[in-house]
């Protein structure tokens, strides 16, 4: 009896605490916020913008994948009916997650890779010569439009200059259909995306391989390193691992979302949909066909796996090193 | 101030863990790679300036041998037959340009300065919202997007243009990220004399944030010169240059060297910027690593 009601009061007494901690909690959270009012109205303006346009739109594009939806009539609920035809009745769906896929793991891990080496061994340049490489190397990705020119150099007729060179030298008679024969179109694109994958990442690792303290290195010497590569192994990767970070999430975006380039060289649709990603996918069905439930169920789809690709990735970074 | 504020670190040549071989091995492999880069962006400068008969010669040429300016004056002569004033196409990129680009520098500032130096309630939380944005692109948003510009009203506006282009994650993550770097002390001193936020954040954070400034400004530049809009944008008077540009190139098989002309002058603008500014960015993207 007596121990029962002694943990009843250690109960009341507990329950009480709880409250005078919450009561104090909420106290302190209150005089906090009316302490970062000045923070909140500075930042206001851009979370409104970014609610608008980011926010609420992956809300409403999960919510639309699980309707029918075509603009005209009000969205009717249909359950999980979008992703079981994505995923059991469009073939096309599926080729063009194969694509993606496919131009992600080609593409994605090279451009990261070449970006890096690049910017090491611009690194290396004197200041001048160090300016206009990084020029050389970014310009791709500044020139807009000027990947079209790929068009000129692989058009299927001979005067394409890799049809022309071919001939010219005897290695082929007729001229190759770069970009309408299925076999082909996928090194070809691939290639155009490299070339101009050198983007924001590259930037990053430039600016961040410039930051490294040379004692750091020297130091290093002292200790025994050897040669660059145990170097660049035991002092620069590590030290880059934010940036590394930073040009991961750049470039797995870019690498899941290519589509325009794909479109403008290869056409849309693509022959034998040798060029449909997930992108080329929601825009036809988003832009062309307006069936914006379907469309958004393919959003939805290709946002989890862009997070999911980019935790995943971040998890693999942060053990270099640890 | 800005001595003040980042102290530039002595330069020192190195001379550790390096061989004469290694280096000049390493150095060709890059200059063959700067070549290749350059390759595509050479061939289409050089098919700019061909006439017509060498655009189509078999063997191809790859350097022009008697260059002319004609496709730069057929890209003229073509924007002079246009149906709506060329001069219109040029001023709505310009203008959705300028607006968007100086309005995004502002309100992603604003933005930045708050979640680098103020503590708030939420604030990582929000600020992690903005870098997991980062991790997906603008397709995703699409629909949604053009849904939401639909019930605002701003389809077929300028609008629809520059406002999504504000919010820009991107922005606002490399300011913040710059931001942080600057002293706590002095903008507490400053506080300490009486200054109101506003002013500690126009009179000292943005003058010594210049490089992040100019980062932000190539980013929303390149996203906004580039921008057809053609989602959006339905009258014609409202399109933007580079939609006008890719109809004149869209042509005809005999347009190949217009639409060289044309997309070289395209490029020259974001070039030029990028050159002009490229020590200042390499400056900001020095602190954009994500931390853990």
């Amino acid at each position: 009896m007596e121990s029962k009601g002694n943990r009843n009061r250690e109960n009341r007494l507990t329950l009480s605490d709880y409250r005078k901690y919450f009561g104090i909690r909420r106290k302190e959270l209150r005089r906090d916020f009316r302490k970062s009012r000045t923070g909140y109205l500075f930042i206001a303006p851009y979370y409104l913008l970014f609610t608008l346009f980011y926010i609420i739109p992956v809300g409403v594009s999960i919510f639309f994948g699980f309707t029918y939806f075509n603009v005209l009539e009000p969205p009717r609920f249909v359950g999980w009916q979008n992703y079981a035809n994505l995923l059991f009745a469009d073939d096309i769906f599926l080729t063009a997650v194969k694509n993606t896929l496919m131009f992600a793991i080609l593409t994605g891990p090279v451009s990261y890779i070449a970006s890096f080496l690049f910017a090491w061994l611009i690194n290396e340049l004197p200041g001048k010569l160090r300016a206009v490489m990084v020029v050389v190397f970014y310009a791709p990705s500044l020139s807009g439009q000027v990947y079209l020119v790929w068009n000129v150099m692989f058009s299927g007729d001979v005067y394409g200059y890799v049809n022309g060179l071919l001939m010219k030298f005897g290695i082929i008679n007729t001229p190759i259909q770069w970009l309408t024969d299925s076999n082909y179109i996928t090194p070809v694109l691939v290639m155009v995306v490299l070339w101009t994958s050198m983007s924001t990442g590259f930037l990053s690792f430039v600016a961040g391989l410039k930051g490294i303290d040379r004692t750091i290195i020297e130091a290093g010497c002292v200790d025994g390193l050897r040669n660059r590569w145990q170097e660049l192994w035991y002092i620069v990767l590590p030290s880059m691992k934010p940036q590394l970070m930073f040009g991961a999430v750049m470039t797995i975006t870019a690498s899941f979302a290519i589509h325009d380039k794909l479109a403008a060289l290869a056409g849309f649709p693509s022959v034998n949909y040798a060029a449909h990603t997930i992108v080329s996918h929601l825009i036809d069905y988003g832009s062309v066909r307006y069936e914006m439930g379907y469309a958004s169920a393919i959003a939805t789809i290709l946002f989890l796996m862009m997070i999911l690709c980019n935790k995943a990735v971040q998890f693999l970074l942060r053990k270099v090193g640890a | 101030m800005r001595k003040f504020f980042m102290p530039r670190k002595r330069k020192r040549r190195r001379t550790l863990n390096r061989s004469l071989q290694g280096d000049a091995a390493m150095m060709i492999f890059l200059f063959l790679m700067g070549l290749v880069m350059m390759f595509p962006i050479i061939i289409a400068v050089s098919n700019a300036f061909k006439p017509l008969s060498e655009l189509f010669i078999f063997p191809p040429r790859f350097i022009v041998r008697h260059p002319t300016l004609e496709n730069f004056k057929d890209v003229f002569r073509l924007m002079a037959d246009s149906w709506v004033p060329f001069l219109r196409y040029i001023f709505n990129t310009v203008f959705t340009t300028l607006a968007g680009v100086s309005g995004h520098v502002i309100i992603a500032s604003l933005a930045a300065y708050a979640f680098a130096k103020h503590r708030m309630p939420f604030g990582n939380a929000l600020f992690g919202l903005v870098v997991t944005a980062l991790m997906f692109s603008g397709y995703v948003t699409q629909i949604p997007n053009y849904l939401m510009m639909k019930n605002l009203g701003w389809l077929d506006s300028y609008f629809a243009l520059i406002v999504p282009a504000l919010a820009s994650p991107l922005g606002l993550f490399l300011m913040k990220q710059f931001m942080e770097q600057l002293p706590d002390s002095i903008l507490e001193s400053a506080r300490m004399d009486g200054a109101s936020e506003w002013y500690i954040f126009w009179k000292m954070v943005m003058p010594n944030v210049k490089p992040a400034w100019l980062t932000l400004i190539i980013f929303a530049f390149q996203d906004l010169w580039n921008a057809t809009g053609s989602t959006y944008i339905y009258s014609e008077e409202l399109k933007t240059l580079p939609y006008a540009l890719s109809q004149i190139s869209a042509g005809s098989i005999s347009r190949a060297g217009v639409s060289a002309a044309v997309s070289v002058l395209m490029m020259l603008v974001p070039l030029a910027v990028f050159i002009f500014s490229q020590s200042n960015i390499i400056e900001t993207m020095s602190t954009s690593g994500i931390k853990e």
